[in-house]
């Protein structure tokens, strides 16, 4: 590897669109459906620059017929083509859950193994600019509870495109679900997280293995996508007030990599989950109930989550910042813990 | 039908004009110097209808108390044609607690239950729901109808042709209103939809389906009032596609990069075309069209006033209204 490509800084959606260009180059049977992933470079920068590299013919525009595109991935997938499909936002998963959840994720077992569903759902999630109820959902729990996909949800650049590369080379139905605050647009207010180290060449971060975003000895923080640049943040600020916060990327929901977060929570006795989800029956659940059914013994101090709480998401800023796990209410949740 | 009244057609177009237009700079005054959607006044997307004024205005002139419209996620001209009040809109617009949805549902989320006015974000999904309003009154006995109204896209979502079918298996007093601007975002409408019509598309549904051409209001009009007074007659469902015109960008913000037809947008302008046909008639004067634009924008400035003098939600309001 050679200096110039370990300093080259690109964004999120444009280390994805280079995961995804390389297989592209790789793999001719890899090819990009959805709305506005041609010309347009997808409206989140997923597809950036491959309609020009790959032309019209394996980056294709589609009507706004989801169920119809996404069924016939699946159906390109089965007879061997490697199809990345984007869903422009998770929010429009109503209109082609049947394809989702019936069919592309349920195929492989329903064949006792024999048929293979190679392919990656790319979709946005998150809030956080006032998109309102129908478009600022995360949804990825309700994902990861049906069985039959992996759920991807990466939190910065480079394992924007390590996780791309590996979900397109998966021999699973991947969904890939990218956060549009974590994309580096140019257009939306971010983190300087969203932007990172990308090397030029193709490689992969295996799905199903968490990261110890940053190391630490008082609390673990169990996070995902956006939310964990946010605790970053918080755990930067504390290290100042004398506060050691780990950091856990999960990086994909499905695996869940149990043993970094059981390690990482056994060093600190303490616990905060945080999740853009809602709250019930979802990702902080899941955790809560994972520590308990190893050893509730592992906790110093109760359980704590913080996520959407079991509303839709407002549109005026001071209501949806009031749902949202903000860098607020994360420190001061910590905080919390360590009282 | 009733009788044909041009002026009001005009003025009507003109208002809702002089809105978007307003809005348009509202929502961009206070982004910058780095553009970002999530800050200002007015943040999140704004999809304007500017260029599409005659195919509400031409359905709404129609319409009476208690008729319903399902609208997309560009809704302002069919909002502001069928009488929503323009403060409570706009005070929605902003965010605020005076607001039509007290600041929950924004620009893509307008609800006016008093004038059975809702609009959706998600492509075609108004779809059905026009069809269940024009059930109820079907059951109810009244002679009331439901407009649902979509962009040219959507007409490849499934709810779209699964509404045509119940609405036309159920002889349901629903009028599908398609407005063909070329383009779903970036997508051009030939490169998505096979057939150059929807109109056409009726016909498997067995119901009447017109194309009106040229942005025309006055054809529109036509169109509307005989799908209208077949629908109130207990005849059934009609479908109309108008070919429109996007004046602005699909969202604010859109560089629209990808679209060969830009330079010419402004000469297809429906306004200053019909403000010429009304001025060869002898119905409008230089005076007329000065008054009705001073009216329009004293209305407008108005209303961005009422929205701004509004308060702002409290965060834990976000807790309020998940269930009834
Ligand atoms: C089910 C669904 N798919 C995709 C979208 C994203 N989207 C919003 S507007 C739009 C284009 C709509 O085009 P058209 O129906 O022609 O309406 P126009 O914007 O031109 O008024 C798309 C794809 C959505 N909101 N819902
Ligand atoms: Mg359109």
């Amino acid at each position: 590897m050679s200096t110039t490509t370990e300093t080259r800084r690109i964004t999120t959606a444009k280390a994805m669109a280079e995961g995804i260009g390389l297989e592209m180059q790789r793999d001719p049977n890899v090819f990009v459906m959805g709305e506005d992933v041609g010309a347009y470079g997808g409206i989140f920068g997923s597809t950036t620059d491959l309609f020009g590299e790959f032309g019209a013919d394996r980056v294709i525009d589609t009507p706004i017929s989801e169920t119809g595109f996404i069924g016939a991935g699946i159906g390109a997938a089965v007879e061997g083509l490697r199809p990345v499909v984007e869903l422009m936002f998770v929010d429009f998963y109503g209109v082609c859950m049947d394809q989702i959840s019936n069919h592309m994720a349920k195929i492989h077992y329903e064949s006792g193994g024999n048929v293979k569903v190679p392919m990656v759902l790319m979709t946005a999630t998150g809030g956080g600019y006032s998109d309102a109820a129908q478009h600022s959902q995360c949804l990825w729990g309700t994902f990861a509870h049906l069985p039959g996909m992996k759920v991807v949800v990466p939190s910065n650049p480079y394992d924007a495109k390590g996780l791309m590369i590996s979900a397109i080379q998966d021999d699973n139905p991947v969904m890939y679900m990218f956060h549009k605050g974590g994309q580096g647009l140019v257009w939306m207010e971010k983190n300087p997280r969203s932007i990172g180290e990308v090397p030029e060449e193709s490689y992969t971060v295996p799905i199903g293995k968490a990261a110890i975003a940053k190391e630490g000895s008082d609390v673990t923080i169990v996070t995902l996508s956006l939310s964990v640049q946010h605790s970053l943040d918080v755990a930067e600020e504390l290290e100042a007030e004398g506060i050691s916060v780990e950091v856990v990327d999960l990086r994909s929901l499905v695996p869940l990599d149990k043993e970094t977060v059981l390690e990482s929570v056994g060093k600190t006795g303490r616990v905060l989950v945080v999740d853009e989800d809602y709250k019930s029956f979802g990702l902080t659940g899941e955790i809560a109930a994972i520590i308990a059914e190893t050893d509730p013994g592992l906790l110093k101090k109760p359980f704590s989550r913080l996520a959407v709480p079991d509303v839709p998401i407002p549109y005026a800023r001071p209501m949806e910042y009031g749902i949202l796990p903000t860098r607020d209410k994360i420190k001061a949740a910590v905080k919390d813990l360590m009282a | 039908m009733g009788e044909l009244d041009r002026l009001a057609m005009y003025t009507q177009m003109v208002r809702i004009r002089q809105y978007e237009s307003r809005i348009m700079q509202e929502y961009h005054a206070d982004k910058s110097p780095a553009w970002d959607i999530g800050a200002g006044l007015i943040p999140g997307e704004m999809h304007l209808a500017a260029g599409q004024e005659p195919a509400a205005v031409g359905v709404c002139a129609h319409l009476k108390k208690g008729d319903a419209i399902t609208a997309p996620h560009r809704p302002h001209h069919f909002a502001l044609a069928h009488g929503v009040d323009m403060n409570k809109m706009t005070a929605e617009i902003y965010g605020r607690t005076g607001g039509l949805c007290k600041g929950k549902g924004g620009h893509m989320h307008l609800f006016d239950p008093e004038n059975h006015f809702s609009c959706s974000g998600i492509i075609a999904q108004g779809l059905p729901v026009a069809c269940g309003q024009a059930l109820a009154f079907q059951r109810k006995g009244t002679d009331n109808v439901a407009i649902a109204v979509t962009g040219e896209g959507a007409a490849n979502q499934g709810a779209f042709h699964e509404s045509l079918n119940l609405a036309a298996v159920w002889d349901l007093p629903v009028i599908f209103v398609i407005e063909d601007n070329d383009w779903a975002i970036s997508v051009p409408k030939d490169a998505s939809t096979a057939g150059a019509s929807n109109a056409d598309r009726a016909a498997g549904y067995g119901m009447p389906g017109v194309r009106v051409e040229d942005n025309d209001v006055e054809a529109m009009y036509e169109a509307a009032g005989a799908a209208i007074d077949r629908a109130r007659a207990g005849d059934g469902p009609s479908l109309i596609e108008i070919h429109t015109l996007r004046l602005f960008g699909h969202f604010e913000g859109d560089a629209q990069a990808y679209r060969p037809e830009l330079a010419t947008v402004n000469e297809r302008d429906p306004i200053p075309k019909y403000a010429a046909t009304l001025q060869e008639l002898g119905e409008l004067t230089d005076d007329q069209i000065a008054s009705i634009q001073a009216d329009a924008d004293a209305e407008v400035d108005a209303a961005i006033e009422f929205a701004k003098a509004s308060p702002e939600p409290a965060p834990e309001d976000a807790l309020l209204h998940v269930f009834a």
